[in-house]
């Protein structure tokens, strides 16, 4: 499917979300609301089919912090990107979805790990790669640490 | 573990073991908790991070020529082609190409450092299973590729040949020689490899029926390379999403469905077939021209997001940098094949026993420093 009706097709479910296309991909963006029943759709509908999650992660704006998804459907061989706006910086949170695609279990835990957020019903939400006493999200624009020097 | 060293046992009288960290066959610092009932596995747990190094949040301090560098500690095993994904993603933020000459020597090396991944992986792989010979003559052919990179790049592991908009300097003037010697002398040993470890009746039942991974389980878990490919999933980033002129090159993309351990190793073992018969294609057509694209001294991507994928020797490696339109990254983020790949060992290895975990992460073919990163 073309960019163009993969709009139309989203569009036609979930009205109120908006697109960006600046990029090399076609960016849609969402709430955190209303993304876990937009992604659920996004892998169950034949015309998508996005099986493939292939990349995961979060970016902080400052103001919000902006969970990023990129999907494949290896069927129909299109790309989009998914993003959510958290606007709570402070205790963030946002549904899991590696119920969906099993590989959002590991890369949820590093934006946990990472980022601070939340995914709310994820089977195992604990730390991934630092210690489970470190105080602090370090890929935060706001982190400090008494160790680091700039370079 | 209790303070005298006894096994912890829970109370379905399970005998909970650590894996590594310091474990010769995990090759690495792996940690793995493992829950066992007898000698089968009932569920297993990695503990990462024994070296995360937050490469992302280094990069985030460091300009776009700099940052290219932290990544070939990475992937160490094939640095290279972190490399090139990193110069890639740049040039795509920039708009701009590398010279015809720069992409042919840019795949020539990519492959060579395929070829010494996939030798490095044949070798410890009979060494995991038990037997020491493979690992002697993979490291024969291993060492003759890394002296090509030895004079070429002026490093054997971490090559750092990549800049954005081209290759550091121009190859060395032994270089196309010395490449079809080594050739030569790898392909007079295929059937040394199929004599030694793939024809062999011990190994091919340690890996045959073992560490069983279906098709839609490797897509959700979002493994690639040749883990991937050995369940009959297509995902060769070099056939979808050419780079660098891959589309311009005879290969084959290597498919097994056989989605255990002997359909994973026979995916290399034809892999590095490949890699040859592409060398072949190039060595004696390098263009000729500039090596290098003109380019500021500072670089600036334009605001925005960028995406590069690459195919490592180990899946699919994507490079993602958000650009707010300063001189360093405002965000990077690698999607490593080796991350993804583990979080699907627990279903290869569950009801398998524990001799056969070793099996199964030999032919996943971990690097722990790609995935602590």
């Amino acid at each position: 499917m073309s960019n163009e009706e993969i709009k139309q097709q989203v569009s036609a479910i979930f009205p109120n979300v908006t697109y960006d296309e600046s990029g090399e991909f076609l960016n849609i963006i969402t709430t955190p609301e209303e993304f876990r029943v937009l992604m659920e759709t996004l892998r169950k509908m034949p015309e998508f089919s996005f099986d493939y999650l292939f990349c995961l992660t979060c970016i902080d704006w400052k103001t919000h912090l902006m969970m990023v998804y990129h999907l494949l459907s290896k069927k129909q061989m299109h790309n989009i990107v998914v993003k959510a706006k958290i606007s709570d910086c402070i205790t963030p949170s946002i549904n899991t979805i590696c119920d969906i695609w099993q590989t959002a279990n590991f890369h949820e835990r590093e934006v946990y790990d990472l980022f601070g957020v939340k995914f709310i019903n994820h089977p195992d939400m604990r730390r991934i790669l630092l210690d489970e006493d470190w105080v602090g999200y370090p890929l935060r624009k706001n982190y400090t640490d008494e160790n680091m020097i700039s370079i | 573990m209790s303070l005298l060293g006894a096994p912890e046992i829970t109370e379905e009288g399970e005998f909970v073991i650590n894996i590594g960290p310091q474990h010769p066959s995990t090759h690495g610092v792996l940690h793995l908790k493992v829950w066992l009932d007898g000698e089968t596995i009932k569920k297993i747990q990695p503990h990462l991070g024994y070296i995360h190094r937050s490469i992302e949040k280094m990069s985030e301090s460091l300009s776009y020529r700099n940052f290219i560098y932290a990544t070939s500690r990475m992937d160490y095993i094939s640095a290279h082609i972190n490399n090139q994904a990193c110069a890639l993603a740049v040039e795509k933020g920039l708009q701009i190409e590398a010279p015809p000459r720069a992409q042919v020597i840019r795949v020539l090396l990519a492959e060579l450092t395929r070829l010494s991944s996939h030798q490095l992986w044949w070798g410890c792989m009979g060494l995991d299973l038990g037997a020491v010979t493979p690992f002697f003559y993979a490291f024969r052919e291993r060492e003759l590729i890394m002296a090509i990179m030895e004079e070429t790049c002026g490093a054997r592991l971490t090559q750092n040949f990549n800049v954005p908009g081209g290759i550091m300097y121009d190859i060395h003037p032994n270089f196309q020689n010395r490449v079809k010697d080594v050739m030569k002398q790898i392909k007079s040993k295929y059937q040394e490899y199929d004599d030694l470890l793939t024809g062999n009746v011990i190994f091919q039942q340690r890996t045959m029926g073992v560490g069983y991974l279906s098709a839609e389980d490797a897509i959700s878990y979002g493994c690639t390379g040749p883990t991937a490919r050995g369940s009959g999933v297509s995902c060769d980033i070099r056939k979808w999403f050419p780079y660098d002129g891959y589309e311009k090159l005879e290969f084959k993309e290597i498919l097994e469905t056989g989605g255990d351990c002997y359909a994973r190793y026979l995916v290399r073992m034809a892999e590095m077939k490949q890699s040859v018969s592409i060398i072949e294609q190039l060595i004696d057509n390098i263009p000729d021209g500039d090596f290098q694209a003109k380019t500021k001294m500072v670089l600036k991507l334009p605001k925005g997001e960028f995406y590069q994928r690459v195919e490592t020797a180990r899946g699919e490696l994507g490079v993602f940098i958000v650009s707010d339109g300063a001189a360093s990254p405002y965000r990077i983020k690698y999607r490593s094949p080796n991350f993804s790949n583990l979080s699907a060992l627990s279903t290869m290895a569950v009801g398998t026993k524990i001799g056969d975990l070793v099996a199964i992460m030999s032919t996943i073919d971990l690097i722990i420093p790609d995935v602590d990163r």
